[in-house]
């Protein structure tokens, strides 16, 4: 490992860093400027205006804005991330189980979309402009025409309430069985892949098709490669940059845009527990799971970033 | 001891084209696709152990036959009629399964750009061993040894150890040798070198040569090099066949084709194109003076001229010779200010010239025009020539309608080519033509001065001659001066009046013409100069062996 590469990596994650706190600005500033007052929201409208007084003074509102940005900044570093307006409860362990119910949701959506997405890429590339390139990516374009609400209650209607194979509701809990759990999230997650399948796919298409006119490719070629040795071994390495960065920009959004997905199958994950509080405009709570979103896109990206940097030979071997 | 026993079973006659026929769908614009023929019917015999040579300028299909041999059709090219008849089957009714047995086993190709033929993305090893895996010649032990023995009989520079670098990490003439290995690493019978020298400076070219003639005589292999220079070819091959619009012209033994051609065409390639130029004698004051300047890329960080001082006289030419990395552009480049230099001073018609181009009035930059070497992408695809050739006069002179199109019409004529091409695209012209254009783009201008950064490098020799040519006679008539970039010395000696000649970021040595190409010569103009190939046979052992430095490298 050179020190060239690791400046650029560390450049990469000062700037993550930073842009995360710009982030963390605007959310303090967005949820401040909107309409309605704390204290009258936790009390209700038949409080006196000293209760009011007093309850501000006990949550602090009425310093200046800076101070409590860094109060609730400060909080959160030291893994507090406040208590929710509207049930009292400690928001950092409320999030606790349901952060982990929709990384493991995620994270399965994307062992099985990832590969297939790079796989039917490949078979595109290979069969390039046939009926096998063409049916693969009319397919891949359809499921991701078709709003992911739809593809959700498509998928409950045949599966849940026809063929009666999966649960249409995903309810988990905790200490449920690996399998019951997996049974639990086979509609979910695969609403997810259908929704995400496609852009990764057709960007693998593109990218493995704008090496394959380079001059080493028809080098491979002369060796005698078969044209699927070809696209693995000698394009396909030189078109992971491209590639990475858009499977991360789609796993971010497993994450992120699961929101609807969740709200479907009733799955208790982030986008559920998101959707419940904005309803009753528990700011604290919009704030901490705003925070986590930008942060886990953010890492998603730096990853992306690092693993480009670390893809180009170039950089990795300097002269 | 295998590899000889084996040969004794094969046919003595390796490759046997016969009435080899290739065609291509093209698309041209505003027309119907039609099909047309890039080779008509061409035969050619190669003996095992032999080296046959393809001469010809592009166009002539000399690389279409060689990838032929590999039943291999690039770019949409078909081979739609004839047998190739490789160790005594025609390989094109193989099938593709048949066909890549063949491929990178019986016969291996080396690429005419080595840095693009490696992929970037893996060791040079792995990608030398390749094709010996894939055909299950050898084991990854065997293969490897194999290829470092080879490394060391191409002379490459730690041989033990190169094999772990990336393509990026080694220069373009060390690459070309390990593309050469690489043909040479599953021992195939024939191997095709498409034209392997052709994009390396002259200084590195003779070794690279002369490892691949090494390499060939050592392991018995049979080979089809391709080339457009003859000289080139002259030292490697036994037989030689010149080939021109994808027609076999004329085909003999080396001695023979370079000494006794028999067709007209032949004897044009053979004959020497040394323009008879007197050389002109200094004027009492330079109209380009460049003193002591140093230009740097990187913020100053890299140095790439240091302290180069030259004058050019009103009328004349001064070649600027050197191999890549020299510095030869990056001059122009600082007399144009686009690279403004860090120190020294550039005067032009007895002022002196701001270092940024920002700075200087239309005055000065219409009195300094450039001509590039690669004429197709000096000018807009979506422009006829009218309106590449107009636009310096309605910029520079204001000049519309008709008034415009009149001078236009001149200036074509000036470069000898009629009104008739005004209408037309650049991808309607040749090279040649299209070099043209840019000369008429540049002389409408009216400019006391041209630079002409490598404006032959890229044509074909008779064509490029032509151009040369063009240049003295418009110098006559114009009195424009010449900054003539090149790393071709023929070229200086047919059009200089002075030479400077450039090393490294300095120049090296400096006068005219006369005095320079003048023994006694110091250590690096005489590599450059005995660097240059000879229409002889036997001028690579003799060359190699009289040098006094080794090349830079690039």
């Amino acid at each position: 490992m050179s020190s060239p590469i690791l400046k650029l990596i560390a450049q990469r994650i000062a700037l993550g860093l930073l842009l995360l706190f710009a982030v963390s600005v605007l959310i303090f500033v967005g949820t401040q400027i909107l309409p309605g007052d704390v204290a009258q929201s936790i009390l209700g409208q038949s409080a006196t205006a000293e209760s009011l007084a007093n309850l501000r003074e006990a949550l602090g509102l009425n310093d200046p804005a800076y101070i409590r940005y860094f109060k609730w900044l400060g909080g959160i570093l030291t893994g507090n991330l406040g208590t929710a307006l509207s049930s009292g409860q400690d928001i950092a362990s409320a999030i606790g189980g349901r952060l982990w119910n929709t990384l493991f949701l995620a994270f399965w959506a994307a062992v099985v979309s990832v590969p297939l997405a790079i796989g039917l890429g490949l078979l595109a590339v290979r069969y390039r402009n046939g009926f096998v390139d063409k049916l693969i990516s009319g397919l891949a374009l359809a499921s991701t025409s078709l709003p992911e609400f739809f593809i959700g209650y498509l998928l409950v209607y045949f599966f849940a309430v026809q063929w009666q194979i999966f649960p249409g509701i995903s309810t988990v809990y905790d200490g449920m069985p690996f399998l019951e759990r997996m049974k639990a999230i086979a509609l979910p997650a695969t609403a997810l892949t259908l929704v995400v399948l496609a852009h990764m796919m057709r960007m693998t298409r593109a990218a493995i098709l704008n090496v394959m006119q380079s001059a080493y490719i028809e080098t491979a070629e002369l060796k005698g490669l078969s044209p699927f040795e070809i696209i693995r071994k000698h394009a396909f390495p030189n078109a992971i940059a491209p590639v990475v960065n858009v499977v991360m920009l789609n796993l971010a959004y497993l994450i992120v845009g699961v929101v609807v997905v969740e709200v479907i199958f009733v799955y208790p994950g982030m986008g559920q527990y998101l959707v419940d509080h904005v309803a009753k405009r528990d700011v604290p709570v919009v704030q901490a799971v705003g925070l986590i979103f930008a942060a886990v896109y953010i890492t998603l990206n730096i990853i992306a970033d690092i693993a480009a940097i670390l893809a180009n030979p170039r950089l990795r071997h300097p002269k | 001891m295998a590899k000889a026993q084996a040969a004794t079973h094969k046919p003595e006659m390796l490759l046997d084209i016969r009435d080899l026929r290739i065609e291509a769908r093209v698309y041209p614009p505003d027309e119907a696709p039609k099909t047309i023929t890039l080779v008509h019917d061409v035969s050619l015999t190669l003996k095992r152990g032999k080296v046959l040579g393809l001469i010809g300028e592009s166009g002539a299909g000399k690389s279409t036959i060689g990838l032929s041999s590999m039943a291999f059709g690039r770019g949409g090219v078909k081979i739609s009629g004839g047998q190739v008849l490789l160790n005594g089957r025609d390989i094109l009714t193989l099938g593709p399964a048949g066909v890549r047995k063949v491929r990178g086993r019986e016969v291996c190709y080396v690429a005419q750009s080595a840095a693009a033929a490696f992929n970037p993305a893996h060791k040079l090893m792995d990608q030398v061993v390749e094709a010996a895996l894939l055909h299950g010649i050898a084991t990854r032990a065997e293969a490897e040894k194999r290829a470092v023995a080879l490394f060391k009989k191409l002379s490459l520079p730690n041989p033990e150890t190169i094999g772990n670098r990336y393509p990026h990490q080694v220069s373009g003439g060390q690459l070309q040798r390990v593309m050469t290995a690489t043909a040479l690493c599953s021992e195939p019978d024939l191997i095709v070198f498409d034209e392997p020298t052709t994009a390396l400076d002259v200084t590195t070219q003779i070794d690279v040569l002369a490892a691949i003639k090494d390499a060939i005589r050592d392991t018995h292999v049979a080979a089809l090099y391709i080339s457009h220079d003859l000289a080139v070819v002259a030292q490697v091959a036994d037989e030689i066949v010149v080939l021109r619009n994808g027609r076999l012209v004329e085909r003999g033994d080396t001695h023979q084709i370079i000494k006794l051609p028999q067709q007209d065409y032949t004897r044009a390639l053979v004959a020497v194109h040394e323009i008879d130029h007197t050389e002109k004698q200094p004027s009492p004051s330079p109209m380009l003076s460049v003193k002591n300047v140093t230009a740097a890329y990187g913020g100053g960080v890299v140095k790439v001229l240091k302290n180069v001082s030259v004058d050019l006289h009103p009328g004349q030419t001064l070649a600027v010779v050197g191999e890549s990395g020299s510095g030869k552009s990056t001059l122009a480049r600082a007399i144009t200010g686009l690279l403004p230099p860090e120190q020294g001073s550039i005067s032009f018609d007895g002022r002196t010239l701001s270092n940024r181009l920002a700075d200087r009035p239309k005055e000065d930059l219409r009195q300094l025009q450039m001509i590039y070497q690669m004429a197709d992408v000096a000018m807009n695809p979506r422009q006829t020539v009218r309106t590449i050739i107009g636009r310096p006069l309605e910029f520079y002179f204001g000049m519309r309608g008709k008034e415009r199109d009149q001078r236009v019409a001149e200036l074509l004529d000036k470069i000898e080519m009629g009104t008739g091409f005004a209408d037309r695209y650049p991808a309607e012209l040749s090279g040649g033509q299209k070099q043209r254009v840019c000369i008429a783009r540049s002389l409408a201008a009216k400019p006391k001065l041209i630079i002409c950064d490598e404006v032959t490098s890229a044509l074909d020799p008779l064509v490029a001659n032509g151009i040369l040519k063009l240049l003295l006679d418009l110098q006559q008539e114009e009195k424009v001066a010449y900054l003539f970039i090149t790393h071709d010395l023929a070229t200086v000696k047919s059009i200089a009046d002075a030479i400077a000649v450039m090393y490294r970021g300095e120049v090296v040595r400096y006068g005219p013409k006369s005095q320079v190409l003048e023994p006694p010569f110091d250590a690096y103009t005489d590599l450059l100069l005995s660097s240059v190939p000879e229409m002889e046979q036997g001028w690579l052992e003799t060359a190699i062996q009289g040098r006094r430095m080794e090349s830079a490298g690039n």
